[in-house]
């Protein structure tokens, strides 16, 4: 879709090939697993079998006396840090739990949880070495809901959690928080419809391709290096030497490739116990996790229970929502709670509203943020209601959703206003889009819409431009390229700068070669690097206006800089181009470099909304998508390519999430699905080409105009799907995934008559 | 002057009221102001000198990036949300 901030942009907006393109295809970039060292030594973990247990004892003296182990490490090796919560640059951290769930210390809390840890010359060795450690476990009783976890006299997890709402007693809910607006009561008087439900969603994994790894060296001069792959080479450094004990500026952090993230590697696992073995062994290590390590103990996201009652007016106003939900945040407090809550009903202007957020430990590994954390469970909920009640009314979904959606000056739920933001435009432009103009027609075939919210965030960002003798330039980011990163973060160098986007070469740099930058999540390194970048290249243009007032013997504001050429008012027969001028660098003052560093605030929020059609099989509850179409605000895209991939991407998780993903546990807590055959991740084969349409609202105060793209889109798939199976079937599940076994049980149950609501939602 | 919103939560430190006058040319002084007018509030929003990393604060709808040195206007509008991380 066209717009524009009123800018003419040369380089934002176009498709230039990536800079790291070749190397990827031709298999020459390294990843974190690639790095490899003489004398290496490799580590592995002992984990534990069971979900819940108290450790009695550790034994590891067999496991020493293998040849070829060079150190067993258990907790004990690591600093008992006390409860403290720090800033990890995105979120806060506690650097107790963290490390507790690098190597449990008192007890284990999920089947899976890292407990002692091997380090010898081969990783046969370690994992032989591992199978020797004995321990004493005393077994305690899993707590795996949140409904087992809220009953009063429920198995605590962690003895120190206590809620001071209710008497400063022991809990395993770790946080409750409250949004309130208007006259709940009054509001719900006032509507001629209202529909209330109860949703689960599972706990999925992000499902990155790549399984975590890291390889450390620590020397004998006192200083660290780790490479690995990560969201966030700060985050690693500051994290890692926390738990390691070793001072932060000792430890430099080297990013390697990374195969996927979505938001699972904004922490550590590995990182800290690998520079801990090398400072014991001398030597370097390497260790990289098993698939089942990945889905056993690394971050999933929450599952959920949410209550959510919504009421509108019979022509269709909303008036009244009531929310409760609960979400598992593992075994250590921070499940995406909060944000859930601050989403749920974020793209509507709802007067009286109130919303009840509990943040609960189970015995489930403790979680990660993953892509728009917290906002796809919460819009599965509201955004079935919605769906529903614009039925119940016989309005269209998208038209439902226009005359109750938010624009600039409405209270988020949190308070603040919005600024200028794009949701009436993504619906507007939904309703004509070639898909939502089409019929669907056909026997258990439906269309669902549904849509969804996220905040995006800016914090801390640097760059550097370094401008060459031959014209080109040299970009250097402490953001890790996860989506594309490089090519973006090049273009918008090279709009400043007048120059082709491949003129521009750029390198995502160490914690000792850039300045601080903060992680690569939150949907905010296009933007809040983007404005780094951006700065840092102005101030190398200004550097160059400085250099040619220098030769023209003229004030710096009386030169102009355009599309790469440096020209003056004052005598239109003087001209340079940036190609000239390079080669004048050494007489006018020497190399140019410019630099910014950046704490941005008020990005723009983003918005999108997702169409999905469905067939679904009546005799086998499978359900087929036949087209999927994601209408979202970007702002302004700056390479359109890799938006889209971020939509498709998006929105491929978020189906696969509606169909098919979740952990399965059996009744002691163990997990029964920790491979990728049987968590069952969408492939090519179950996706149709998932279509996008870029609208481009551009967001105030960004010097380009872009909103994070990232996130959102996998905010509303699960809702539409849902609500493309209601339109097919008559069927409003309530619990994802809606797996071929849920959504047959509640067809055989409306088949064979039990129709009530609860009987046929899935349960 | 200045008008913090008070989080549902923290309303019982204020009596049920939800929108508090406040003086300060700064958040740090806008608090010391808040813990001034309603005793308790300071331990709810700072921690060792600083923001509690749990907390996030907008002012006129900007997420502040200076913590307790955030410039606050007499027509600003504060809120106390929680802090959000992404993926």
């Amino acid at each position: 879709m066209a717009a524009s901030n009123g800018k003419n942009f040369k380089v934002i907006g176009t498709r230039p090939i990536r800079h790291d393109g070749v190397d990827k295809v031709t298999g020459r970039a390294k990843y974190g697993a690639d790095y490899a060292f003489p004398d290496m030594l490799f580590g592995k973990m002992l984990r534990s079998p069971y979900a819940h247990a108290r450790i009695k004892s550790i034994n590891t003296d067999k496991a020493k006396a293998l040849p070829g182990v060079m150190a067993v490490m258990t907790a004990a090796d690591l600093p008992d840090l006390p409860d403290r919560v720090e800033s990890a640059g995105e979120a806060p951290i506690n650097v107790a739990h963290l490390t507790q769930n690098l190597m449990a210390r008192d007890k284990v809390l999920y089947n899976g949880h890292a407990l002692a840890a091997v380090c010898a010359t081969s990783p046969h060795i370690a994992e032989e070495a591992v199978a020797l450690i004995e321990v004493d476990y005393e077994i305690l009783p899993p707590v795996m809901t949140v409904e087992e976890a809220m009953k009063p006299g429920a198995t605590i997890l962690l003895p120190n959690l206590r809620n001071k709402e209710e008497g400063d007693k022991q809990t395993n809910v770790a946080s409750h928080l409250q949004f309130k607006r208007g006259d709940v009561a009054e509001g719900f008087k006032s509507a001629d419809y209202v529909v209330e439900r109860e949703f689960k969603t599972a706990m999925v994994h992000q499902g990155y391709i790549e399984p975590h790894n890291a390889v450390a060296m620590y020397n004998s001069d006192g200083k660290g290096t780790i490479w690995c792959s990560t969201q966030g080479t700060f985050a690693v450094r500051g994290l890692s030497a926390a738990v390691a004990g070793i001072p932060e500026q000792d430890i430099k952090v080297v990013p390697a490739e990374i195969g996927g993230g979505f938001g699972g590697k904004l922490t550590i696992y590995l990182e800290p116990i690998a520079l801990v073995f090398s400072k014991m062994t001398g030597k370097p290590v390497k260790m990289v996790m098993s698939r089942a390590d990945v889905l056993r103990a690394t971050g999933p996201t929450s599952g959920s229970t949410i209550r959510c009652k919504m009421g509108c007016t019979k022509d269709g106003k909303l008036v009244a929502a009531q929310v409760w939900m609960a979400y598992e945040a593992g075994a250590y407090p921070g499940s995406p709670v909060g944000a859930g809550a601050m989403t749920i009903i974020a793209p509507y202007v709802i007067p009286n509203m109130i919303i009840d957020a509990y943040d609960v430990v189970v015995n489930r590994p403790k979680t990660a943020a993953y892509r728009a954390p917290g906002a796809t469970n919460a819009a599965m909920a509201s955004e079935t209601i919605i769906d529903e009640l614009a039925e119940m009314c016989g309005i269209d979904p998208a038209d439902f959703r226009l005359q109750n959606a938010v624009a600039e000056g409405a209270a988020q739920t949190a308070g603040p206003p919005y600024k200028k933001i794009g949701f009436v435009e993504t619906l507007e432009a939904l309703k004509n889009t070639p898909h939502y103009k089409s019929k669907l027609e056909g026997p258990y075939r439906g269309r669902g819409v549904a849509s969804g919210f996220w905040f995006n965030i800016g914090l801390q960002s640097s760059a550097v431009v370094n401008l060459h003798g031959d014209g080109t330039a040299s970009l250097v980011i402490g953001s890790i390229d996860i989506g594309g990163t490089r090519a973006a973060q090049a273009m918008v160098a090279a709009e400043v700068l007048g120059i082709g986007a491949l003129d521009v070469r750029p390198q995502v740099a160490d914690t000792d070669t850039i300045g601080y930058t903060d992680v690569t999540g939150g949907s905010r390194t296009a933007v809040t690097t983007g404005v780094a970048v951006f700065q840092a290249a102005e101030d190398a243009v200004r550097q160059l206006k400085e250099r040619a007032a220098k030769l023209w013997e003229k004030k710096p504001e009386e030169i102009a800089y355009t599309d790469g050429v440096l020209s003056t008012a004052a005598d239109p027969s003087k001209k340079l181009t940036l190609k000239e001028i390079a080669k004048q660098f050494a007489r006018t003052g020497g190399p140019i470099t410019g630099r910014a560093n950046v704490n941005v605030r008020g990005v723009g929020p983003s918005f999108a909304t997702t169409c999905v059609d469905v067939e679904v099989d009546p005799d086998t509850g499978k359900v087929k998508i036949l087209r999927a179409t994601c209408v979202q605000d970007v702002g302004k895209a700056l390479h359109p390519s890799y938006v889209e991939g971020q939509i498709q991407g998006g929105t491929a998780q978020g189906i696969g999430w509606a169909l098919n993903e979740e952990y399965v546990y059996d009744d002691k807590g163990i997990l029964r699905n920790f491979g990728l055959l049987d968590y069952r991740m969408p492939t090519c084969l179950d996706l149709p080409e998932i279509e996008t349409v870029l609208v481009e609202v551009p967001a105030p105060g960004h010097p380009i105009g872009s909103r994070g793209v990232g996130e959102v889109p996998i905010v509303p798939p699960v809702a539409a799907v849902a609500n493309a199976i209601a339109r097919a079937t008559g069927i409003r599940m309530e619990v994802a995934p809606m797996s071929p076994p849920r959504l047959l049980k509640a067809l055989l149950k409306k088949r064979n008559g039990a129709d009530s609501q609860a009987a046929a939602a899935g349960r | 002057m200045a008008i913090v919103v008070v989080p549902a939560l923290l309303r019982k430190l204020t009596d049920g009221v939800e929108r508090v006058p406040v003086t300060g040319r700064n958040l740090g002084q806008v608090i010391e102001d808040l813990e001034r007018q309603f005793p308790g509030f300071r331990e709810q929003l700072v921690q060792n000198g600083e923001m509690k990393p749990s907390i996030a604060v907008s002012i006129d709808g900007e997420m502040g990036t200076g913590g307790l040195l955030d410039r606050v206007k007499d027509s600003s509008e504060i809120f106390f949300i929680p802090a959000i991380g992404g993926g």
